[in-house]
């Protein structure tokens, strides 16, 4: 672990004049060997408990309540933080080897998802005689072929998409971030023009292959959309679980965590680490992609998308540290839940203020940055 | 990241040709120009100072300033006589009073919060904020009306703007110029503004001679967003409407756009900046040719996009950056070709951890 020593000569740290900051600092320099962390009661930490403790016994209270609600919420939550930790997972991935903070990572995601339902249509479309419905896209029939394949191609073209941009812009500006931000955020703007001229501003969404059930039946009498609850669920974990054996066992993944630690000594060792840089982008790209398609199919396709999946990628990894798998998948989980429950439990006796729970995602972002400036799983750069 | 200041200064005779070329702009351009161009990029321009007051003095590049002027902007609509909104109808002096409190305060909340981390991360964290601030008018609708808060009270001194534009154009020159010289001189000629930019250089010195690094960056921050507050109620006066759609990640973008094509690191950049934004916004929908689908009148957000992409590429100073190369050149050559003097743009130096 190289961090302690980047982090002594003044990283990005910033060891604040309070003492709980001085502390939380000071956890996150050494938190992986120090094992006694968790008995140390400072004041954020307890204030911390409290709070988890009371939202945890308001949630104990609410599935007493209504047990099957509580179940169909929390499945909420979890499946779009699936989908958040998919979309997030490519974003960490780019920031942790290389530092680049790509804004255009929601715009990656739209670009997916639209060239999967482009795809769809063009190519899979089978005439069902009548065209009754005025929505169009509710009467065609797609088989599986028609779903699976715009989604590996869709993929894979955003992968290249993502190379591109990275070869082309960011590559001959390695090291400096705030310049590599502000060029991807001019993409970003381009990208999202563009795809406003090209697929209009109106909501659309993906079909699922018609063999598919719209829902299946959970024991305890739950009914939830198959969609949703298996195959975005499954894609998540599937694409957690391989993330996870390519970054601890192949030799991709060790050069990886070597460059997340230093890029310098890498290439010093003689790795080619444009090359690595450039796969490392093409995966990143490939998981936005990947996202805009399931997102695409479990919610819908329209502008501002690419903001919402931006900030939902920006939240969860800043809650969980930026350029940590683990983070990611704390993170998203956190964010999903936060998002599922708050849409639902804000009710206070005839007092409705779900429309204020957005507040609810600010005070998660807060709390945690407040706590630990570096997000949960976070390390100094 | 330690972004070197240019140590070019606009001198008092410029300024004051500058000032005084502005205050006769109704008796030379129509009222078309006076309001949809000039008076908009005076309060953009506000609201990219207060970026770059970050930027440049406390190496901040915040993303939150649209969030913060939204808030402003909002408190103000809602404070005053409105369709729409609470409309609790005060006098508008004392909303403008209201609004600048509100936003001071959450910005220094905010700056409490954001200023502990620094360089990139600082970056996102305000941007979550900026958006977060955008949803959270979306959904409560009882602050932000249905369709956005319309037909804003104004304050006297502004008169009818649809009649004569001019009182208005006045109120926004002046803040403007109160704005430029406040921040100019309270960066530069203060103690808490040089302690602000040894902060912005050496944060773990400034630590260890004894400073408080978190405070210094939570105060700056605190006066960045009384000033973007400042351009939220003027952008309130400009449109007399606010809606949620109007603070949105597009605009939060936008401000940065501004900023950074006028010039990141200069303050008198933001207007420049903010000029060169609102020609563009206006006269790009005539001259710019029609491709396809590609580009054409409909098409702003691309050709700012391309123009922002251009600027970030070639030049990091902005247009402030172009015109002192293109000046240090010409002197350079009147000198006989001497060294080349150092106009630092942000990005001069060895960039750490280049790895290419």
């Amino acid at each position: 672990m190289s961090e302690t020593a980047d982090s002594s000569s003044g990283g990005a740290v910033q060891h604040g004049g309070d003492a709980s900051a001085r502390v939380t600092t000071s956890d996150v320099v050494e938190a992986p060997e120090v094992t006694g962390a968790g008995t140390r009661w400072t004041p954020t930490r307890i204030a911390f408990t409290v709070i988890v403790a009371a939202v945890v016994i308001f949630l104990i209270v609410k599935a007493a309540d209504d047990l099957r609600q509580f179940v169909v919420v929390t499945l909420n939550g979890v499946t779009l933080a699936a989908l958040y930790f998919v979309v997030a997972s490519g974003f960490t991935l780019i920031f942790g080897l290389m530092r680049v903070v790509n804004m255009a990572h929601g715009s990656l995601y739209l670009l997916g998802g639209y060239l999967a339902l482009k795809m769809q249509e063009s190519w899979f479309q089978e005439e069902t005689g009548l065209n009754l419905s005025l929505s169009g896209a509710g009467d065609a029939e797609y088989g599986l072929t028609g779903w699976l394949i715009p989604l590996v191609l869709a993929t894979l073209c955003i992968g290249f998409v993502g190379v591109g941009m990275q070869q082309v812009f960011l590559r001959w500006n390695q090291g400096q971030d705030l310049r590599q931000a502000l060029i991807t955020i001019a993409l970003s703007v381009i990208i999202a023009d563009q795809m406003l001229a090209a697929f209009g501003g109106i909501s659309k969404d993906i079909a699922t292959p018609s063999s598919w059930p719209t829902s299946v039946l959970l024991p305890g009498d739950v009914r939830f959309g198959f969609f949703r609850g298996a195959v975005v669920l499954g894609a998540a974990l599937l694409i957690g679980l391989l993330l996870w054996l390519v970054i601890k066992r192949t030799r991709f993944g060790k050069i990886v965590r070597a460059g997340v630690d230093d890029r310098d000594m890498v290439s010093a060792l003689g790795i080619n680490v444009n090359l690595v840089f450039a796969g490392a982008f093409f995966i990143g790209a490939m998981l936005a992609g990947f996202g805009g398609v399931l997102g695409g199919t479990m919610i819908s396709l329209a502008p501002g998308q690419d903001a919402a999946f931006l900030l939902n990628s920006l939240i969860v990894v800043i809650i969980g540290g930026m350029g940590s798998l683990g983070g990611a998948a704390i993170g998203a989980l956190a964010l999903g839940l936060v998002d599922a429950y708050a849409d639902v439990y804000l009710v206070f006796g005839g007092t409705d203020l779900t429309n204020y729970s957005i507040l609810v995602t600010f005070a998660l972002l807060v709390g945690v940055l407040a706590a630990r400036p570096l997000g949960l799983f976070g390390r100094p750069a | 990241m330690n972004p070197t200041m240019s140590t070019g200064r606009l001198t008092w005779p410029v300024l004051g040709v500058i000032v005084v070329v502005a205050a006769l702009a109704p008796l030379y351009t129509s009222d078309f120009f006076l309001n949809v161009i000039l008076t908009k990029a005076l309060w953009l321009g506000v609201a990219a100072a207060s970026l770059i007051f970050l930027a440049a003095y406390g190496g901040m590049v915040s993303l939150g300033q649209v969030g913060l002027y939204g808030i402003a902007g909002m408190a103000y609509a809602n404070l005053v006589l409105a369709d729409g909104g609470s409309g609790a109808a005060w006098n508008p002096w004392l909303a403008l009073i209201g609004a600048l409190v509100v936003a001071t305060v959450v910005g220094l909340a905010f700056g409490w919060i954001a200023a502990r981390s620094a360089g990139i991360y600082f970056l996102m964290i305000t941007l979550a904020f900026s958006v977060l601030i955008f949803y959270f008018f979306s959904q409560v609708t009882q602050l932000s009306g249905f369709g956005g808060v319309n037909n804003v009270d104004l304050p006297g001194i502004v008169g009818d703007p649809e009649s004569n534009p001019a009182p208005r154009y006045f109120v926004t020159l002046v803040v403007s110029v109160l704005v430029f010289l406040a921040l100019r001189a309270l960066a530069q000629r203060t103690a808490f503004g040089l302690s602000l930019q040894g902060v912005r250089d050496e944060p773990a010195r400034m630590r260890a001679l004894g400073f408080d690094v978190t405070m210094h960056r939570t105060l700056a921050f605190g006066l960045a967003a009384f000033v973007a507050g400042v351009a939220g109620v003027l952008s309130v006066w400009y449109n007399r409407r606010i809606t949620p759609g109007s603070i949105n990640l597009e605009q939060t973008i936008n401000i940065l756009i501004i900023a950074v094509i006028g010039g990141l690191y200069r303050l008198e950049g933001a207007w420049i900046g903010a000029l060169a934004y609102a020609l563009i916004d206006n006269y790009s929908r005539e001259w710019v040719p029609d491709v396809g689908n590609i580009l054409g009148s409909a098409r702003f957000n691309t050709i700012i996009g391309l123009v922002f992409l251009i600027i970030v590429l070639v030049s990091p100073g902005g247009l402030v950056g172009i015109w002192e190369n293109f000046r240090d050149r010409l002197r350079g050559r009147r000198r006989g070709g001497g060294a080349t003097t150092t106009t630092a743009g942000p990005e001069a130096g060895p960039a750490p951890g280049t790895v290419n």
